[in-house]
This record gives structure tokens, C-alpha cells and sequence, in this order.
């Protein structure tokens, strides 16, 4: 068990929510993502832009070099020219600031006196521009969890990036319908100190941004960034954790592998080695794999590549050291090269003979480069400038294990591990968005945002349960599905609260455990169901069944009563089916009349479940078997 | 650049009795809040009594300023920043020489990421460091002429674009000239070109960017690759506007000086060929001619006739048009008027009093549509006619930006009112088409 208060555990984060605002944040297209075919496919290049120093920064750099065309999709419906970046972007959205400051009053931060929107330069290609646009709307507060009170640092509203959808060595593909959407960002202060905090505050923070009623549901909507460090170790900063329940392990992985970094480094220390030691000096060692087994090192010299290997003097034995669960260090260094490099990945001794490599190439590429007891080396088989590239980059990280943990931008995966993504960039990227004039926010803004500022969770809680007599199960479960909007809207159609309060939460969360996509569904798809419902069209017990095959098919809720049969029944054609079931019945019916009812009920619902109410049924029933003389 | 630029009235005293100037770090005391950074220079849309303030973070936000407001300037070591990467681009031997002609615009910039500031930079190292392709494809040589946003260029700045763009063919020994230029008026520079420099040996190219330089995505880069591509090896040798041809970073299209017009605000592809197509095309870093009637490198010799005289004005009918305007340039002493008439070339029968009037006295009066697209065709209703009748010359599907440009050159050839007119329906450099495309 880590003592996470001794290694000096601190952990900020950055909860991201997207807003469900009508418009984008700087141009009036819809905030959905599109589900059909792209109508447009053009390409782009980004360049870095020069500093005033005739300098570049290096992430912009590194992306650029890599020479990557861009792919954008797009369609007509979710995207205009300013997601193109074929015209300025219009006026920051003001409702998306009205729900900002909602969250600031809620987190005790301070709105700024006017809003400047800025550009971060980001040039993977997730924004058009080659920067996404972003601004401070408040400063300061805090929120409370257990007691304990965490700083907010910054409330900033930001442009959602383009959605990628594809990615090879040559072109990576965007599709733009996310990119404009806004997103709410809250930054606490680094100075939550063991992981379950962290994970704690973050749901807190969730809870308080969902209370404005304006945060978008499902998946993608919400996402975590995490500045960890320890005392000793380094700043890294996780992109990208898309569940909550994912952060503490996430922060405990973080520690873990920063723990071990410093063990390596002591460990170089105590084996004496020094930076000069540590050399880009590249040995061609084609000759020793002419005849290689390795299919890797095969195809990359038949495709024109060299062999190169470095020596990695007194690191023998800590290449293979894991450092947390699937990642050793020497996954680190692979990784290093595959960024820098652009190469499939790297092969070293401490995991050699492997992967078709015999130990006699193993041993002639030691002599060659004069390794011995605690040396190891380090072996990348591909295009002589790329594999050159890949090594300058191992050995740099070795340089850096030297002094410790290295500054670096990692991913967050899905098993909470995370991978080296990229250098940290400096403050620096930002500049001045010109073309948004900046945005006052006067004291009426202020007043407008307190007026209609939601009530706590708990009130809320209390609210809906008085307002639709529900109970408080169902609400607290309300409250906590995002559906709140669409709940309200569905009691308007005319679905009973209790029945709409339960399909929202239950039934979807049944569903989404089944394995059904739900989140392919609009609000709009849903409410088309209780619309149905609503209007009598078809029985509440087929919301499950309808939902279900439009999540699936992709079809809309008309069509899905059509296929699947679920239309309601008139009073007439349940007639039919009460008649012609009691008259199959009969003998059975005229005995027990007593339980004639119930039986006659049973058999018919049978057949006409989740086409007729079984009000509507018990009616006929009822009528028919005293029309019959049956009671 | 002013120490307190933007500031006014409180603010402006607060901060000078507090010793500070933009880009110091101050600390700003608002109630019990307290906001430390570098301030900033104030644009001047903002509100009147905020000032700016970059945070440690890089964000700037707004500080509203009262009586109360106390301000201090705070002692700071500059830290070097380190974070930044050399970006050495090497000159190769043995490339065709191009000139690059700076008038404004921002094809190539810096951007001070400390205050956000873009500063325009033409130097040969700063165009080969943001767009390194350019050093494989020619060496390049720069000269600022002069640094205008392009609304602000007028006839006299077409004279010394074009003297300079001689005396450049003349002592240098370059396989193109290049011209940026800033995006609105471009058409317009490159109409006047067309006439003022005729048959030059080499590609005279205007290139310019819709998307401003200090963002990744600009389309500088390309534009100005393909100009450099153009110049250097083109087979052309004509005055032409390099811009994409779509919203791809994938072609530069080259449009013929005198056909070209900016039909959008803001798109990458503005610029469009009227009633023809572009003369050439760059496409994977080749060079594709789309028409076999250009003028070829070389041939014949540079004619330079840069004189204009302003005193010719477009007008542009619409319903409600008052002749007055018409009467007003006489009176005025304009030679010449080139009209936007609609449709196939018409204005309304209550103006030809004064267009009577005018061409009594001797100036010269032109037809042109507003249609942007076509011809026009004077002898198919009775207005044309009655037009034709009172000497309106009709100008066949001239561009009507390229009739006036070509009018005020004719007038600085000539003050000769039948010359000029001569001038006007001699095809001169490709103004007019011979056909329409289907
Ligand atoms: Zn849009």
C-alpha cells in the first residue's frame, strides 16, 4: 500500500463536459454529431506558425515533419464555412456562457470582467484553424467533498475538436460535425492527494455541471485530464480518461510508474553511468540479418531499410522492468521511437532472442557494437533516416531515466494505463483569437445567470418528486441520467412521469447492459417514441422492444412500430380478440366463473401485448363476459 | 508602438501613474481579488474602462477598472524560454531565380506569442522557415515596395508596382516575378498589370492568402508555393492571380489578369476565372496548362506603359438610379464612365438625358453587366439600341473591375476620346473571350 502523502501525491484535474446548447460555440450549426454519409471530403495541410524568435514550438514541429495529410468529412446539416475554416467564426455563444457562469456560481468562482477567447495551437489536424479556440469565463472558488475543501483554478468554455475517424501512416481522417461544439472545462487546483480524491471531486464536479441542466449525455460528452506528480517525480498530464470510475486507478498506475522510473534511475546512478556515456552512434547491422528468421526485420530490409543498433551502456535488465501493467521501460523507449521515428517499434536485448531473432544474431550484434556484462542495445529495422530518428529518440529517453521522470503528454486507455502521447507543450500556444471581439460580462449577465440558476441536486431531488409525483428513487436516478430534459419534455407529450421517469432510467440502463447501442439515439429519436406512447399509437410495454431495434437498425420510431407489429389496437380489434378468445374458451369460462376474468385477461393479453393497454383490455373483457351472462 | 496602446480615459491614467507600459508585469488589485501578469495592448473594440492581462497560464482575460482599482508594476527576471526549436532551412545551388515583391498583405508572418501581436515578415529566411518547400523549388530574392492593406491601393501604387516589376525583368536575371498583395483589391492590381506591362518574357504572378498567415491552416503557404512553382518553370509567361482552387490544400489554380474576380468574402477559392477557366493548374507540385492560347516564356519583348488616369468612374445602375450622378462627373471633369448595367446592357430610358450629355461633352461612356457572368448584347431590345444610338461603346463580356482599369490606362495612354474607345474594344490582354463556355 502507497503512502500517497509521503511521496508528495498531487493530482489537478480537468473535467470536460460538452454543453447541449442549441448552436456551436462560434458558429450556428446544430450540437450533434451526424450519422450520415460525408457530402464533402477535401484535404489540408497544417503548418506551424513562426514565433517572434524565428522559433517553432516543437510539438508543432514534431507534427508537421511527420508530413501527415488531414481528411476532413463533412455534411451540409452539422457543419458550415466556419468549421471549414472558410470564414471567421461569429460571436462566442451566449448561451454556452450563461450555463459557464451557472457553474461558476455553483463552484464559488469569480466570472471574469470580460472574456477573451484564445487560440491554442494544437496541429494533429482536430481543428480546422490549427488551433482550438478556448476562453476564461471565471477565476477561483472551490467546492467541498467530504469535508475538504478542493480550489477551483479556471471555469473555461472551449470548441469541442473534429471527431476522428481514421488514421494511417499517410492521412489521418476527421469528420467535422463534433468540432464547434462547446465544452465546459473546470480545472481544480493541484492539490487533491490520493486517488480515491481524485476520482471523488471529479464526480462532484460531474454532478455539479449535469445541476445546470445543459451538459450533453453518452458517450464522448464527458472527458478527464489529470496533472499528476509526485515529490521527486515530473508533471505528466493524462489525456483523455472517458470514465470516472477509471481515475483512480488511473492516478494509482501514474504513481506506480513514476515510482519505478526513479528506482531505474537510482539504479543507473549506483551502476555509475553518466550522460556522456550515453552516444548516437548507429551501427549498420544489415549484414548480420541477411538470412534473419525475424519476418519484421525481414520485410523492412526487402521494402529498402537498414538495420541500425545502438548501445545502451549499464541499462542490461531494466529494459524489461515493468513500470505498470503491459508497460515495461522498454515499452517506453519503443515508444519514444515510434513518435519521433515513425518506425513499427524497436527491438532490445533484455527481451532478445525473440520474435524470429536468433541469440547468434543477438551475440554478432553485441560484438559488434562492444557490448558487455551490464550493456544492452537497442535494434530498429527500417528506412535509414526513420530508424535513425528512432534511436536519437531512445537514447534521448535513456538521457532523461538518467535524471528521472520526464515532463511528457500521455494517454489515458481504457485499462487506466497510460502511453507516451507527447512532448508537454509550453504556455507559450497561446495567442490572441483577433477575429472574436472580446465579450464584457456585465452585472446583468451575472444577475440573468443567478436567476435561473438551477437549485442544488438535492432540491432538485425533492423538486421532481413533488412536481410529478414521483418517487425518490426515480428522481435521484433522474437527476443522475442527464434525461432531465428529455423527462420533461416527454411528460408534455403526454406520458404518464412515473412510466417516463422509469423507461429514462431503468429501462435504458437495462438496455445499454444488454449491449445496445442507445447512445446511437437522438433526444429527438426517444421522444418520438413517447410520442407514440403518448398519443395512444402503441402501449408503454413496447418502449423497450422499440428502442432497442431503432438503436440497432439506425431506423426511426414510425418505422419500428411498423416492423414490429406494435401498432395499438382500436377498442374494436381488441373486441375481436376478446370475442373470438372467449369463444375458444368457452366451456372453461361458463365453469369457473369466478375466475373467468383473470383467465380470459391472461389469454388475451397474451396476444395483444404492447398493442393495447391493459386498461383498454379489462374494459372489453369485462363488458364482453357480462354481455355473454358470464359472471 | 505607443507604450499604452489602447488604453484611455481612467484606465490610461491609473496605469501611467502606476509607471507601467504594455507587456510589463503588473499586479491589479479589484476588491479582494487579485490579478498578476503581463498587461497587454488594448484592442480597441473593447469596452473602455478594462484593461488586458495575460495570466501565468497564457489566458488573457479583462479587468474592469475603478476608482478603486489599485495597480502595480511588479519586478520580474525574464526566463529564457527554453521550450523552443531552431528551424534551419539550407539554401540549394543551381535553382532559377524568383522575385518576390512585397505590397502587403500577410502571405508571410510572425507571430509575438507573448502578446499575440502578428508582424508582417518578407525576408527570403523567415518565407524559407515557414514554408521550407520554397528552398527546394527556386532561390528567392524579396523587396518590400510597400506595406497597404489593398483597399487602400489606388492607380499610382499600379504605376509603381509595375515600374518596379520592369526594372526587376530588366536588371535581374529572374524567371518570374511574384507580387503579394492583399486579397481585395487583387483583381483589380492584376487587371491594371495585364495592361500596363505587356508581353513580359516571364510569369508576372499576384498571390495573396484568404486566411490570414498567423493561423496553421493558412492558405498562404500553398498559394505561394504554387507562385514560386509557377515562376520559376511555367511555361506561361502572362500576368495571373495564384489561388486555390477549392477548399482543399490540394490546387492552385493561375486565373488570366484580366478575367479574374474575388466572388466570395471569405472562401479559399474567392477567386474565380470569369466566363473562361483558369490558364493553368498546380496539382501534385506539377504545373498542367488548361488552354492553348497563353503567351510562352520569351517570346517578344517587355512593353511598359504604366501610366493610369484616375479620372474614370464604374457606376453600377439600379432601380432608383439618379442621373444626377451621371451629370455630377461631368461637371467633375471625368473623361470616362464605365457602366454596371443589368441584364444584357441596359440602364433605365430616364437616364439617357444625361449619358447624351455626357458623351456630347466628350467622355467616353461603356457598357458592362452586372450579371458578373456572360456577355452582353445591345441590339436585342430596344434600350440596347437607343443606347448604342446616343455612342455608348458596349464591351462584349469585359469584366466590368477590368473595363474600368483598362479605361483609366486607355485615358493615361491617351486623352483622345476616339483613341481611347479604339483602345477599349481592342482585345489588349485577354479581356475579352472569344467564346463562352457551355
Ligand atoms: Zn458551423
Amino acid at each position: 500500500m502507497v503512502d500517497y502523502s509521503r511521496i508528495g501525491l498531487k493530482v489537478g484535474l480537468e473535467i470536460h463536459r460538452q454543453l447541449d446548447t442549441k448552436h456551436k460555440l462560434f458558429c450556428s450549426c446544430p450540437t450533434k454529431l451526424s450519422q450520415k454519409k460525408p457530402e464533402i471530403v477535401f484535404v489540408r495541410r497544417l503548418r506551424p506558425t513562426q514565433s517572434e524568435l524565428g522559433q517553432f514550438d516543437p510539438a508543432a514541429l514534431f507534427e508537421f515533419k511527420k508530413g501527415k495529410i488531414i481528411v476532413y468529412e463533412a455534411d451540409r446539416e452539422t457543419s458550415c464555412l466556419v468549421e471549414s475554416d472558410e470564414e471567421p467564426p461569429h460571436n462566442l455563444n451566449l448561451e454556452a456562457v450563461k450555463t459557464a457562469l451557472q457553474a461558476a456560481l455553483l463552484l464559488n468562482s469569480k466570472p471574469v470582467d470580460e472574456i477573451h477567447v484564445m487560440r491554442k495551437i494544437v496541429i494533429d489536424g482536430s481543428n480546422t484553424c490549427g488551433f482550438q479556440r478556448t476562453c476564461i469565463v471565471a477565476l477561483g472558488g472551490f467546492l467541498e467533498v467530504d469535508g475538504k475543501r478542493f480550489p477551483i483554478q479556471t471555469i473555461c468554455l472551449e470548441e469541442d475538436a473534429a471527431r476522428k475517424v481514421g488514421e494511417d501512416e499517410k492521412r489521418t481522417v476527421y469528420r467535422l460535425d463534433r468540432l464547434g461544439i462547446p465544452l465546459i472545462e473546470v480545472a481544480t487546483a493541484p492539490t487533491i492527494s490520493t486517488p480515491e480524491e481524485a476520482e471523488k471531486v471529479a464526480l462532484a464536479i460531474g454532478k455539479i455541471l449535469r445541476s445546470t441542466g445543459k451538459v450533453k449525455r453518452g458517450i464522448g460528452s464527458i472527458r478527464q485530464d489529470l496533472n499528476i506528480s509526485i515529490r521527486d517525480g515530473a508533471l505528466i498530464e493524462v489525456k483523455g480518461v472517458q470514465e470516472l470510475n477509471l481515475i483512480s486507478k488511473v492516478v494509482e498506475y501514474e504513481v506506480q510508474r513514476q515510482l519505478k522510473l526513479l528506482e531505474i534511475r537510482d539504479e543507473l546512478k549506483k551502476r555509475g553511468l553518466r550522460e556522456e556515456e550515453l552516444k548516437e552512434e548507429f551501427y549498420d547491422v544489415t549484414e548480420v540479418f541477411r538470412e534473419t528468421k525475424s519476418g519484421i526485420i525481414r520485410r523492412a530490409l526487402e521494402a529498402g531499410g537498414v538495420v541500425l543498433a545502438v548501445k545502451l551502456p549499464k541499462t542490461a535488465g531494466l529494459l524489461k522492468v515493468e513500470l505498470e501493467p503491459k508497460l515495461r521501460f522498454g515499452t517506453e523507449l519503443s515508444d519514444r521511437a515510434v513518435f519521433y521515428g515513425g518506425v513499427g517499434g524497436i527491438f532490445h536485448t533484455d527481451e532478445l532472442p525473440a520474435y524470429g531473432i536468433t541469440q547468434t544474431e543477438v551475440e554478432k550484434v553485441k560484438s559488434i557494437l562492444g557490448v558487455s556484462g551490464l550493456d544492452s542495445a537497442v535494434i530498429v529495422a527500417d528506412k535509414p533516416e526513420k530508424a535513425g530518428d528512432a534511436l536519437k529518440a531512445v537514447v534521448e529517453r535513456v538521457r532523461e531515466a538518467l535524471k528521472g521522470v520526464p515532463e511528457e503528454t500521455r494517454s489515458a486507455k481504457p485499462d487506466g494505463t497510460t502511453r507516451y502521447m507527447r512532448p508537454r507543450p509550453g504556455a507559450a500556444r497561446l495567442y490572441p483569437e483577433t477575429d472574436v471581439p472580446p465579450i464584457p460580462i456585465s452585472l446583468g449577465m451575472v444577475e440573468e445567470a443567478k436567476k435561473t440558476l438551477p437549485p442544488p441536486i438535492d432540491k432538485q431531488v425533492e423538486g421532481l418528486m413533488g412536481e410529478f409525483k414521483i418517487n425518490r428513487k426515480l428522481a435521484e436516478q433522474l437527476l443522475d441520467s442527464d434525461y432531465q430534459g428529455l423527462f420533461r419534455r416527454a411528460v408534455e407529450v403526454g406520458v404518464p412521469p412515473s412510466f417516463a421517469a422509469s423507461a429514462l432510467t431503468e429501462t435504458m440502463k437495462s438496455l445499454e447492459r444488454k449491449g445496445v447501442p442507445v447512445e446511437n439515439l437522438s433526444d429527438e429519436d426517444i421522444l418520438d417514441v413517447f410520442r407514440l406512447i403518448g398519443e395512444g399509437k402503441t402501449a408503454k410495454e413496447s418502449f423497450s422492444t422499440l428502442i432497442e431495434w431503432m438503436a440497432k437498425t439506425g431506423g426511426k420510431a414510425l418505422e419500428a412500430l411498423e416492423r414490429l407489429g406494435l401498432k395499438t389496437l382500436t377498442t374494436h380489434e381488441v373486441e375481436v380478440v376478446v370475442e373470438r378468445k372467449l369463444l375458444e374458451n368457452m366451456d372453461y369460462l361458463r365453469q369457473n366463473p369466478s375466475r373467468a376474468f383473470n383467465h380470459l385477461m391472461k389469454v388475451v393479453m397474451a396476444e395483444v401485448r404492447g398493442r393495447a393497454e391493459a386498461r383498454v383490455v379489462a374494459e372489453v373483457v369485462r363488458g364482453c363476459l357480462s354481455r355473454h351472462g358470464i359472471t | 508602438m505607443e507604450s499604452l496602446q489602447g488604453y484611455r480615459g481612467l484606465t490610461l491614467k491609473l496605469l501611467r501613474d502606476a509607471g507601467v507600459k504594455v507587456r510589463d508585469h503588473i499586479r491589479v488589485y479589484r476588491g479582494e481579488d487579485v490579478f498578476e501578469g503581463i498587461l497587454m495592448p488594448r484592442i480597441e473594440l473593447g469596452e473602455k474602462e478594462n484593461l488586458v492581462i495575460k495570466l501565468a497560464n497564457g489566458y488573457n482575460v479583462g479587468v474592469r477598472v475603478t476608482s478603486q482599482t489599485k495597480i502595480e508594476k511588479v519586478e520580474v527576471e525574464e526566463k529564457p524560454n527554453q521550450n523552443h526549436v531552431e528551424f534551419k532551412v539550407e539554401e540549394k545551388e543551381g535553382l532559377p531565380e524568383v522575385y518576390i515583391l512585397g505590397t502587403g498583405g500577410t502571405i508571410a508572418s510572425r507571430v509575438e506569442y507573448r502578446t499575440g501581436a502578428v508582424y508582417p515578415s518578407l525576408t527570403t529566411e523567415d518565407l524559407y522557415r515557414s514554408i521550407p518547400e520554397l528552398s527546394n523549388l527556386a532561390k528567392i530574392k524579396t523587396k518590400v515596395l510597400f506595406n497597404i492593406f489593398s483597399e487602400n491601393m489606388t492607380p499610382k501604387h499600379w504605376s509603381e508596382i509595375a515600374k518596379t516589376t520592369a526594372k526587376i525583368l530588366e536588371e535581374e536575371k529572374v524567371n518570374g516575378v511574384i507580387i503579394a498583395h492583399g486579397t481585395d483589391t487583387m483583381g483589380y492590381t492584376a487587371s491594371a498589370l495585364s495592361f500596363a506591362l505587356q508581353n513580359p518574357p516571364t510569369p508576372i504572378i499576384l498571390v495573396g492568402s484568404q486566411r490570414s498567415s498567423d493561423r496553421p491552416s493558412s492558405d498562404a503557404a500553398l498559394n505561394l508555393i504554387g507562385a514560386v512553382r509557377a515562376a520559376a518553370y511555367a511555361p506561361f509567361a502572362e500576368v495571373t492571380v495564384a489561388m486555390h482552387e477549392w477548399v482543399a490544400d490540394e490546387a492552385i489554380v493561375f486565373h488570366r489578369g484580366t478575367k479574374v474576380r474575388k466572388c466570395h468574402t471569405s472562401r479559399r477559392d474567392a477567386f474565380q476565372s470569369i466566363n473562361t477557366k483558369p490558364i493553368a493548374k498546380m496539382v501534385e507540385n506539377k504545373i498542367v496548362m488548361l488552354t492553348e492560347d497563353y503567351r510562352r516564356r520569351g517570346e517578344g519583348e517587355l512593353t511598359l506603359k504604366p501610366d493610369f488616369d484616375e479620372r474614370v468612374a464604374l457606376l453600377k445602375f439600379y432601380p432608383g438610379f439618379n442621373p444626377q450622378i451621371v451629370e455630377w462627373l461631368i461637371e467633375q471633369k471625368y473623361l470616362g464612365i464605365v457602366f454596371e448595367g443589368t441584364g444584357l446592357g441596359h440602364v433605365g430610358k430616364y437616364c439617357f438625358d444625361s449619358i447624351k450629355k455626357a458623351v456630347d461633352s466628350g467622355l467616353v461612356v461603356a457598357m458592362t453587366s452586372q450579371c458578373i457572368w456572360g456577355s452582353i448584347r445591345m441590339t436585342v431590345y430596344d434600350t440596347g439600341r437607343d443606347l448604342l444610338s446616343l455612342g455608348v461603346i458596349p464591351l462584349k463580356d469585359m469584366l466590368p473591375e477590368t473595363a474600368l482599369v483598362k479605361m483609366m490606362w486607355s485615358f493615361g495612354q491617351t486623352k483622345n476620346p476616339e483613341k481611347v474607345k479604339e483602345l477599349m474594344l481592342k482585345n489588349i490582354a485577354g479581356e475579352y473571350s472569344e467564346r463562352l463556355p457551355l
